[in-house]
């Protein structure tokens, strides 16, 4: 069975339709790339699969592992896999880091059914992930992403992801204002968590990234809808002829 | 219609003094002075709208009357009470219990008092006629209608006070006890007085027993703090769902002196909390922090008066409120800084947290200068919960309501972080945690 499934997914912001009918099957294992100029609709189509309210779907289906996602409460997906790497993660002054990864694992664990984690191991764990990715201890100290600057907001996103070990991960711009040594680090995190079980989706409007994490698919998306999947030499013919030839095809 | 309910309340509390006359302690003079405070109240009634003090709790609507004296506890009152005390326990503490307005020796702990402590029942107090001490308690401002009941009716308390050089080691808890089986008033008042380079720790809690009924709380608070010395306060209210609690404390600071206030009113059906603050010696800090946590149909009310006497006092207010479904928080801020009150720094901050689109807040900062050195502030904000935040909690697995509460407790965390002592802070982590395990 596949993962994710989007099937003919429409939907609309403020009475408007940013998604026309968006179709996507990923499977176990896969890396899937999602390019795509701005305002085509690919954070509209991560959000809605993380079930960010706000979002009408109009039509279509979203299911994981079978089940249909558009149901459940953006805990619930989180708790069953879904995980959603931010463009823009949010800075949450008051709540340290480390008290929130905590209740957050703990949460997702009690809905699973499984016991919580107890702080001595949570901290064991959380350290050693942490330093694989270069994060330093007084970052877990301090408020969620207060005072961090774009790199560590993202590196504190891989960071997550490593944490929680879900089935599907969605990656939202996650080069976007990364010099080349920060990007290198959050991909070493991102191809370290690649697995059999475990799928991908990587969002990117530059093919830079994708030589760091190697997709084996590429989606091209245009006004809300996928125009053209390929292989990965599909990215680096984009990268020489641009997204123009696809804003007709739409 | 009003002049009605006022004859109404008027009589029925009138015929109250008249009945409770014989059992309030002290005589002669202080007979006299509790005769003209209840005139005082009388002349006023029960406060109302538009007493523009009253404007946001209009106690004639809300309170209706004044409910007549609570009986002195018998024994089963008492064990009830020692019951509620039990579970609302702090550790390290010196606990003086006050059940239904009446000192309970039982249930304290005076015992082995550090040299230059000395605390003692106000009933003993104005017993004893030492008519000094008894008119600082009884005769304060008749201007206030429930300061001045409260001073007619006041049938017990305690009367602490430490002598010049005295650092208290461990914090003084006053507990107010509702054992009510049916519906009374009580009245207490105490006083503290620091001499100077004292320190101390006071920590006053108003709970109730299993089942008590509808009750209603008039509790008055005098501190002098003498030059150089520093009061830390914390203020639990956690009064039953239909308590009604009228308190008030008038503090004033020598030179040097620093006075940290902490409050938290999760409790209580309608709660109206009178703070006085008067900076009258120079060089002296006052620091006033407050968090309401009320849901249901709560109304809570911080009604704060800065007093600005003598130059270079600095005073700092963070008040926070968080209030949920049909909720009503009320916080009044005035400050005011005298003409002779040069290099006043002051500054206050109040915001509010509406959980629900019925929730009301009410914040009336006020700032009153005369004086033209002075750096002073107010800033107010009134706003819900961060939905973008409140979506990348739950993208991460945290259920509504866990993700709420921990943007809360960051909410009304800077206010309690005030607390100096670690215990004492983690007790009121405590109680506010409590209240949002109860909504989860
Ligand atoms: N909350 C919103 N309200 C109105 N329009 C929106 C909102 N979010 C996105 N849009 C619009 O939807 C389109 C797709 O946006 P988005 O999904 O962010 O694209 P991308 O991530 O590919 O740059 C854009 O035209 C954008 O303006
Ligand atoms: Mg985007």
């Amino acid at each position: 069975m596949s993962l994710l499934e989007v099937k003919d997914l429409q939907v609309r912001v403020e009475e408007r339709e940013i998604l026309h009918g968006l179709s996507l099957t990923v499977n176990p294992g896969e890396v899937h790339a999602i390019m795509g100029p701005n305002g085509s609709g690919k954070s509209t189509l991560s959000h809605v699969i993380a079930g960010k309210p706000g979002y009408e779907v109009t039509g279509g289906q979203i299911l994981f592992k079978g089940e249909d996602l558009l149901e459940m409460a953006p805990n619930e997906r989180a708790a069953k896999g879904v995980f959603l790497a931010f463009q823009y993660p949010v800075e949450i002054p008051g709540v340290t880091t480390w008290n929130f990864l905590h209740a957050a694992l703990n949460a997702q664990r009690k809905a699973r059914g499984e016991d919580e984690i107890s702080s001595p191991a949570f901290l064991k764990k959380v350290r050693e992930v942490a330093k694989s990715l270069n994060i330093p201890q007084d970052m877990l100290k301090r408020g969620v992403n207060v005072g961090f600057s774009g790199g560590e907001k993202k590196r504190n996103e891989i960071l997550q992801m490593a944490l929680f070990e879900p089935a599907v991960c969605i990656l939202d711009e996650m080069d976007s204002g990364l010099d080349i040594d920060a990007l290198r680090i959050a991909a070493d995190g991102v191809n370290a968590l690649r697995s059999p079980e475990r799928a991908m989706v990587v969002i990117t409007h530059y093919q830079r990234l994708l030589n760091y994490i190697v997709p084996d698919v590429v989606h091209v998306m245009s006004k809300g809808r996928v125009v053209k999947s390929g292989g990965k030499e599909l990215a680096l013919e984009l990268e020489e002829s641009g997204y123009a030839q696809f804003e007709d095809a739409a | 219609m009003n002049v009605v309910a006022k004859t109404e309340t008027g009589r029925a509390l009138g015929d109250a003094f008249a009945v409770a006359r014989d059992r309030l302690p002290g005589k002669g003079k202080i007979a006299e002075q509790r005769r003209e405070a209840f005139e005082a109240y009388e002349r006023l009634g029960l406060p109302h709208r538009r007493i523009e003090d009253w404007k946001y709790t209009d106690l004639r609507a809300l309170m209706r009357e004044v409910l007549p004296l609570a009986p002195a506890p018998d024994a089963a009152a008492l064990g009830r009470a020692a019951a509620a005390v039990k579970l609302r326990a702090i550790d390290g503490v010196r606990r003086l219990v006050l059940v239904d307005g009446a000192f309970a020796p039982d249930l304290s702990d005076l015992g082995k008092l550090d040299k230059g402590l000395s605390i003692r029942p106000l009933r003993e107090v104005l017993d004893a006629g030492d008519s000094a001490l008894s008119a600082q308690v009884i005769a304060t401002d008749v201007s206030n209608p429930m300061i001045a009941l409260n001073g007619a009716m006041a049938t017990d308390g305690v009367v602490i006070e430490i002598a010049d050089g005295t650092v208290l080691t461990e914090p003084l808890h006053i507990v107010h006890v509702a054992s009510g089986t049916a519906p009374a008033s009580m009245f207490t008042r105490s006083l503290l007085r620091l001499g100077r380079d004292t320190g101390a720790t006071l920590v006053e809690s108003y709970l109730a027993g299993e089942d008590a009924k509808a009750y209603q709380t008039h509790d008055g608070l005098i501190v002098a703090i003498g030059d150089n010395a520093r009061l830390d306060h914390v203020r639990l209210v956690e009064d039953s769902v239909d308590a009604f609690n009228i308190s008030s404390a008038t503090v004033s600071l020598g030179a040097h002196a620093h006075f940290n206030t902490f409050g938290l009113t999760s409790g209580g059906h309608v709660s109206r909390y009178q703070l006085t603050v008067t900076c009258s010696g120079e060089g002296s800090k006052v620091e006033t922090n407050g968090v309401n946590l009320i849901n249901g149909k709560q109304h809570a009310d911080t009604t704060l008066f800065m007093d600005h006497a003598v130059p270079h006092c600095a005073s700092r207010e963070i008040f926070r409120a968080v209030v949920d479904d049909r909720a009503h928080s009320v916080f009044q801020g005035r400050i005011i800084v005298r003409p002779d009150a040069q290099k006043t720094d002051a500054k206050m901050m109040t915001r509010a947290l509406l959980l629900s689109d019925d929730a009301e807040a009410d914040n009336k900062p006020e700032l009153e200068i005369f004086a033209d050195d002075v750096t002073c502030g107010h800033g107010a904000t009134t706003g819900a919960l961060d939905e973008s935040l409140l979506f990348y909690m739950r993208a991460r697995g945290l259920p509504e309501k866990e993700a709420q509460a921990l943007l809360i407790q960051a909410f009304v965390g800077e206010a309690i972080e005030s607390i100096a002592s670690d215990p004492l802070r983690e007790v009121a982590i405590a109680t506010a945690q409590r209240w949002l395990q109860a909504r989860a």
